[in-house]
């Protein structure tokens, strides 16, 4: 029995051995090579756009435009330094985008930095097919993908008929040499195999197991359908109001505060119908058309603004007789978590569009971010806090000494305790 | 020093078996989980495969729940001045009947979720009391009235109105209108407009607690029926018979502030004053004092005689001879000058012969202010007894019961004669004794919801603004008064018009709104008073007082609960121990330990670790109670102690009912308003009484013995004296146990170790922190937390207790997990006796506020397995909540007992709907009601995870925050913890380590004679210091073995 085992125990170990090989050799390569989509993603996406002009250039063959890899780099590590230095191609861009200056990355490497170049490079411009619904990840659909796929089965099934020619082969070999042959066991009941398939088997499910969980909860890409179809592109892409304007309570508040009718009523006394149909047509994500004008006429029902007599219903007792929208809340944050706008907006001077995303461009609102954990971590790991900007920071003499004999260019939120438990859980 | 003993109760003392097994097993209840008969079944491996399948699938089913689609709901149109997530602050006024306090409301989108003091006041400057604090959750008790009532049945106030007046209208007998003391100005005028609509009305005040002895001693005396203003800061001798001053008596807010002001010692500064203290059982006044002494509650009349004799050259020959003591000695300090003598008795005669004193010793107009009187309190007993014989024998028309609920505090005797009523008319909050009597119950709004206005002292005014619109349809009292004395402005209307034309304008008025006081200018006015009384008829009626043989009870309000009201039905204070009792939930008989051992009690019994209490059957005053006993050191020997507020109906709410539940026997304790006395002229609160040991037992839920240091030296405590002549031997006994630990025995300072009387100098410290330890060493560049506590300064009040339960979303447990050690409260004040059990005079108590020290070397971080608690760049010890799994390794690792496992779902934090642990009295808490008090910047908690104080650190945040946005280092000052800014007497003070201009910085180098950590030798490196308590007293008798041998001889 045992020295039947045996042999059997080898081939398993060498199985084992040579999938764990396979998966660390395919992990190596995901360490090694940076995703220049992601890292686009999270840190240059909200200025950038591959190939359109944004708050920042189109970056689609940046690597052409600047002088050299090189400047590239120390553009993206600094580039205020880059424009006080006097660098011609530094303040050309300057001028051009003036009074936006590029946020500096530091902490990006060289070889993140080309896979950012890599990425933008490979962005094919779409505009011929018909747009594809944001968010959902199925733009991702490479040309020759189908090739390799192909070419893979196909060598698979050679190799899998050379094996079968081979041990037919050694068969008639055998039984001319007189040899007996072993009686062949069907490969799905080889021990070996099935070993193997269990292992992979379970370490497939383990793996779906752990990351469902991780991702339970979180909605990324959620994009609800709303009450009223309220273009966040017709209001702050294209009549460019600032975003303030509503989310009055990003500078002051935890809650960015969804405008009440009233303030959206400012404007809407006056912009009685949609008139940029022509330029810009509504649609929904699934390709409905919709008519601006009608959502306008929703929001005064909502309102109670009579848009007739041009003036407010009011309730006998004379306020106006006005109900709130039921809007569909899009970002939701567990309930232990603490988050104030006010804290990233009004003092951490961070774009809205860091992670909301591109919310100009949006005509239906989705979740852009993950909102999870590891997001928010990662970009206080990342992020320079306003360390000379702000008096608050006085505080850290260390700091300041370090930054002043050179030894650092900034402060992270993470070396000012941002990435501590209480920061965000209480 | 070092020889003093303290001890948490008497088991402690006594290390009895109950006790230490208590001390053994932290965790009271066996763990639940894998029992033993899952090892013991037959087939343990399949059922344990079982239950692990039944628990992935439902985990797995918990897991694929949809995410529920969530709305967001802007305002339809926002009010200007709100800004969601953004807290607003509006000046108010508490109030409750006589009860004083400025406070500003914090609302959160538009409800009030907490209260604290208003700093502007000149009376209360910034303080609160329990009461305050917890007078938030009143506004949402469940219990209360949604609408008014007309013969048991819901009604419309027009209904009611016209009722009301047709029922008046055709009445020509008396309307009555009975009412606590009312403070405020203009509501005195709506009264006066209805007195003059119904010519033979009368307006009769009473106090549910009296103050009538006082009034009527002072206008005989001084010619004014008035409470004079006391300086307990200008006073240099504070002599009090019986008076809790710093718990309940009077305006206790005010007092504490002023007292502790008097008592700031550091070792440049040696000026405090000195208390003396005379009192017939245990209060938390008779814990600070100086030197205190026991007499019965009859005896108090001779000890004011014998004082005043002594104050006139007399030597006092008074039973006991603490007694004797105490007078000569008090004496002797008062006619120094700069004293004060004040008497918490209501009997006339003692309160003459104590404003005799107050006048030989010259005390009227130095810290007695007869210029600027208080209007606190204004009933006369008299009133009530003769308006309850008018209405016994049916010679009133109309009685309406405002703010007081005589049905209750007045009893039978008041509940029959209402009957004789026919129109009963109740402005009361919830349907209480009194309002189940009447046939209109016009609900009044909360304060929180009112407009109004207060005059706590003459001249000294406080506005009241509402923090939210009236939840239910209630109506101010004053409108109801004005509807039916025919008058068609609405009580806002005049209450503005009458501050905006006393004020001169609308801007002045808006300013004192905002403000939310009106005080003349400067310093308060002083004023002296002639002393008019008949001194020889007093001491001759006290003389006549038969002191009693045996036993006496006493009746007291307790410092959470009171004199009742809708305080009884509030879980916070219910749940709140009781300062020197620590126990919560009951009431119950205070006795002695002599007393107790007297009853055949075996030691086990009296001590606080067994819960199961001997019932006593307690008879006083014609009345018969039975009344668990609780044993309290420092009661006199012969007198028994019974608390107000408790024996509620069980209309007042859940959390206050009292009853007998077939499963679980009585509850909610017994009512002592029928052992109050009446004397012919005021109300008396003591009487002989008789106990009679019964068979019964009833668990009673204490606390303190709850988290013990097993007799760990964690209090230092000092005479003046002693501290005047050696400073250092704190800094010296700190250093004989850390400086060996402050140098590496390899270091070049090698000698350094071995040098004897090594003073915790900062150099010390700083050795110690760094060398005393295998951990690496927390580096606090930007902010460094601290916090110091001075035991000198706490009165164990409990204002803390209750304000920390407020910000921080604490969970009440009710009685039966209190019973099982599982009480929530990040905040405790722990309680020491020291001295000898069976001599109450020579007890001396100390409070000690303790919470997460913070430490920056942690026991609890190191154990934690997720690390789930860990430390900040702050100082901070930080607890993830979502990060924790519950192994409790962490609480079992705390040398301070101060963290909290959420046994159960306390408050429907966890997403099982049917989780939620209820158990009948607390459970009105886990309404939507009530849960609006929630503070929504602080997670509530789920089972299974572990909490403790967090320095509230939303509000460190928000400071910084606040800071950052306007480009500044936060200030000192600025981040204020909930604890702190409850504290009535300054004795927690927080702020930036880092920063040497700020307090708590000054405190650690100016008072750091003081400063002491608790279990510093272990190297926990708290942030949080205490400093030593001073008792300004030449004795020393508490627990010195050499001196007083052994205690058990004592027991």
């Amino acid at each position: 029995m045992s020295e039947y085992i045996k042999p059997m125990l080898r081939s398993i170990a060498k199985g084992i051995t040579v999938l764990v090989i396979t998966l660390f050799a395919t992990n190596l390569t995901a360490i090694a090579a940076p995703d220049g989509k992601a890292i686009f993603m999270s840190n240059c996406a909200s200025c950038h756009n591959p190939l359109k002009d944004a708050t920042g250039p189109a970056l689609k063959g940046v690597d052409g435009r600047v002088p050299s890899k090189e400047w590239l780099y120390d553009w993206v590590h600094n580039p205020s330094a880059m424009i006080a230095k006097g660098d011609k191609h530094a303040t050309e861009l300057f001028d051009k985008w003036k009074p936006t200056v590029m946020t500096s990355f530091p902490s990006l490497s060289k070889e993140e930095i080309d896979a950012v170049v890599t990425y933008v490079n490979s962005v094919e411009d779409k505009k011929k097919g018909p747009e594809p619904t944001p968010g959902t990840e199925t733009k991702e659909a490479p040309g020759n993908n189908w090739i390799y796929s192909l070419v893979t089965i196909i060598l698979l099934a050679l190799a899998f008929i050379l094996w079968r020619v081979n041990s037919g082969l050694k068969r008639v070999a055998n039984e001319k040499d007189g040899v007996q042959n072993t009686k062949e066991i069907p490969f799905w009941r080889n021990k070996v195999v099935i070993a193997l398939f269990s292992i992979t088997v379970f370490i497939m499910a383990g793996y779906w197991l752990v990351n469902g969980a991780v991702e339970m909860g979180r909605q990324q890409n959620y994009q609800p359908l709303q009450p009223i179809f309220y273009s966040h592109k017709v209001h702050a892409g294209i009549n460019q109001v600032n975003c303030l304007y509503c989310h009055a309570g990003a500078e002051k508040s935890r809650q960015a505060m969804i405008p009440s009718t009233n303030v959206c009523m400012n404007c809407h006394k006056q912009i009685k119908e949609y008139t940029g149909a022509e330029e810009h047509p509504l649609m929904t994500a699934e390709g409905e058309k919709i008519d601006g004008t009608a959502e306008i006429q929703k929001l005064y029902a909502y309102a109670g603004w009579d848009p007739a007599k041009k003036e407010y219903k009011r309730k006998p007792n004379g306020e106006i007789d006005a109900k709130p929208v039921q809007w569909v809340k899009i970002h939701n944050l567990p309930d232990h978590v603490y988050f104030n706008h006010s804290q990233h907006v009004a003092v951490g001077k961070v774009q809205c569009q860091r992670c909301h995303g591109t919310i100009q461009e949006m005509d239906e609102v989705y979740q852009f971010s993950p909102l999870s954990m590891g997001w928010c971590i990662n970009c206080h790991r990342q992020t320079e806090v306003q360390f000379t900007a702000n008096n608050y920071y006085t505080i850290f003499k260390k700091y300041h000494e370090e930054i002043k004999s050179g030894k650092r260019t900034g402060v992270t939120v993470e070396e000012i305790g941002g990435t501590e438990c209480q920061k965000c859980h209480y | 020093m070092s020889q003093k003993q303290y001890w948490k109760g008497l088991e402690e003392l006594q290390n009895t078996a109950a006790h230490q097994e208590v001390v053994d097993n932290e965790f009271k209840e066996p763990l639940p989980g894998i029992s033993d008969s899952l090892l013991d079944a037959t087939t343990p491996r399949r059922d344990f495969l079982k239950f692990l399948g039944f628990s992935t699938v439902a985990a797995t089913l918990a897991a694929s729940c949809e995410m529920p689609v969530r709305k967001a709901i802007p305002y339809a149109i926002k009010p200007e001045d709100i800004v969601p997530g953004v807290p607003n602050y509006y000046a108010s006024t508490f109030v409750d009947g006589g009860d004083y306090c400025a406070i500003v409301i914090k609302t959160r989108d538009g409800r009030p979720i907490k209260v604290e003091g208003n700093t502007l006041s000149s009376i209360t400057k910034g303080s609160t009391s329990a009461r305050v604090q917890a007078s938030v959750l009143n506004l949402y008790d469940k219990a209360r009235l949604r609408q008014p009532m007309m013969d048991g049945k819901e009604a419309t106030f027009d209904a009611i109105d016209r009722g009301l007046q047709s029922a008046l209208a055709s009445n020509t007998k008396p309307v009555y209108l009975i009412s606590s003391t009312i403070i405020s100005p203009t509501s005195k005028e709506v009264i006066n407009q209805f007195l003059a609509k119904y010519p033979n009305a009368k307006h009769i005040v009473y106090d549910a607690v009296s103050y009538s002895g006082m009034l009527l001693a002072n206008e005989a005396s001084y010619g004014k029926r008035a409470l004079p203003s006391y300086h307990f800061d200008k006073a240099k001798t504070i002599v009090s018979l019986g008076a809790d001053f710093l718990g309940t008596w009077l305006a206790p807010v005010e007092f504490s502030k002023q007292y502790s002001a008097g008592r700031k010692v550091t070792a440049k500064n040696l000026e405090m004053s000195k208390h003396y203290h005379v009192e017939s059982m245990h209060t938390i006044t008779g814990a600070s004092a100086d030197m205190r002494a026991t007499c019965k509650p009859s005896e108090m009349g001779a000890v004011a005689v014998a004082l005043y004799n002594a104050v006139n050259g007399t030597a006092p020959s008074l039973p006991s001879k603490k007694l004797n003591e105490l007078v000569t000695k008090a004496a002797a300090d008062l006619k120094k000058g700069n004293g004060m003598v004040v008497c918490g008795s209501n009997d006339v005669n003692i309160q003459t012969v104590v404003n005799a004193i107050n006048s030989a010793i010259n005390a009227n107009g130095t810290t007695i202010n007869w210029a600027v009187t208080s209007n606190y309190k204004a009933g006369i007993d008299s009133d009530i007894v003769a308006a309850t014989e008018a209405m016994a024998k049916g010679e009133v028309g109309a009685a309406m019961i405002l703010g007081v609920n005589p049905a209750y505090e007045i009893g039978k005797k008041f509940a029959d004669a209402l009957k004789n009523v026919p129109v009963r008319v109740s402005f009361a909050d919830r349907m209480d004794e009194t309002a189940q009597l009447c046939n209109y119950v016009v609900p009044d709004h909360n304060y929180l919801e009112s407009w109004g206005d207060a005059e706590p002292k003459t001249g000294y005014y406080s506005l009241m603004q509402p923090g939210i619109a009236p939840l239910f349809k209630t109506r101010a009292y004053q409108d109801s008064l004005l509807a039916w004395s025919g008058s068609t402005t609405t009580y806002g209307d005049m209450w503005k018009n009458y501050w905006t034309t006393k004020l001169g304008g609308q801007s002045n008025f808006d300013k004192a709104l905002q403000d939310g006081i009106v005080e003349p200018a400067g310093e308060m006015p002083m004023g002296g008073g002639t002393f008019a009384g008949n001194i020889a008829n007093a001491t001759a009626a006290i003389a006549a007082m038969k002191p009693t043989s045996g036993m006496e009870v006493v009746v007291y309000q307790k410092v959470s609960i009171g004199h009742g009201g809708a305080w009884s039905n509030n879980p916070w204070l219910q749940e709140m121990p009781d300062p020197i009792t620590k126990a919560t939930w009951d009431n119950y008989a205070c006795v002695s330990p002599k007393k107790a051992k007297e009853l055949g009690e075996e030691l086990t019994g009296i001590t606080e670790v067994v819960t199961k209490k001997r019932v006593i059957k307690l008879e006083a005053n014609g009345q018969t109670l039975m009344l668990p006993i609780v044993v309290v050191p420092g009661m006199h020997n012969d007198v028994v102690a019974v608390a107000l507020g408790y024996g509620r109906d069980a209309q007042i709410g859940r959390a206050g009912a009292s009853g007998t539940d077939k499963l679980k026997g009585d509850f909610g304790g017994k009512n002592a308003y029928p052992l109050v006395g009446y004397n012919g002229q005021t109300f008396t609160y003591n009487a002989a009484a008789k106990i009679e040991k019964t068979d019964a037992t009833y668990e009673v839920g204490i606390t303190q013995t709850h988290h013990s240091y097993e007799g760990r030296p964690i209090i230092h405590e000092f005479t003046l004296e002693e501290f005047s002549k050696d400073p250092n031997a704190l800094l010296k006994e700190r250093g004989e146990e850390i400086a060996k630990y402050s140098v590496v025995p390899w270091g070049e300072h090698e000698a350094h170790g071995e040098k004897k009387e090594e003073l915790a100098t900062q150099e010390v410290e700083e050795g110690f922190r760094k060398e005393g330890t295998l951990y690496p060493n927390y580096e606090h560049m930007g902010i460094h937390w601290g916090m110091s506590i001075d035991l000198t300064a706490c009165t164990g009040c409990g204002a803390c207790v209750v304000g920390c339960m407020a910000e921080n979303n604490i969970s009440v447990v009710g009685k039966t997990h209190v019973l099982k050690s599982q009480e929530m409260h990040w905040l405790r004040i722990d309680r020491y006796f020291s001295g000898m059990p069976d001599d109450p005079d020579t007890i001396q108590t100390v409070f000690q506020p303790m919470m997460c020290q913070h430490c920056d070397n942690a026991p609890c971080e190191n154990v934690c397995p997720v690390s789930a608690t860990n430390h900040s760049s702050e100082g901070l010890n930080q607890m993830a909540y979502n990060r924790c799994i519950g192994t409790k390794y962490c609480a079992n690792n705390c040398p301070y007992k101060v963290r909290h496992f959420n046994w159960m779902d306390w408050n429907g934090a966890d997403c099982f709907d049917d989780n939620q642990y209820e158990d009948g009295r607390r459970d009105d808490l886990n309404d939507d009601l009530t849960r609006m008090v929630l503070n929504p910047d602080v997670t509530v908690r789920s089972r299974g995870v572990m909490e403790k104080c967090s320095f509230c650190v939303q509000r460190l945040q928000d400071a910084k925050l606040t800071a950052k946005k306007e480009g500044r280092p936060v200030k000192d000052g600025e981040a204020k913890t909930a604890c702190q800014q409850a504290c009535a007497s300054d004795c927690i003070v927080f702020g930036n380590v880092n920063d040497p201009e700020s307090e708590i910085s000054k405190i650690r180098k100016d008072n750091k004679e003081r400063v002491f950590y608790v279990l510093e030798q272990i190297h926990t490196l708290p942030n949080v210091n205490y400093l030593s308590k001073i008792r300004n007293t030449d004795e020393i008798w508490a627990g010195n073995e050499e001196k007083d041998g052994l205690y058990k001889a004592h027991i």
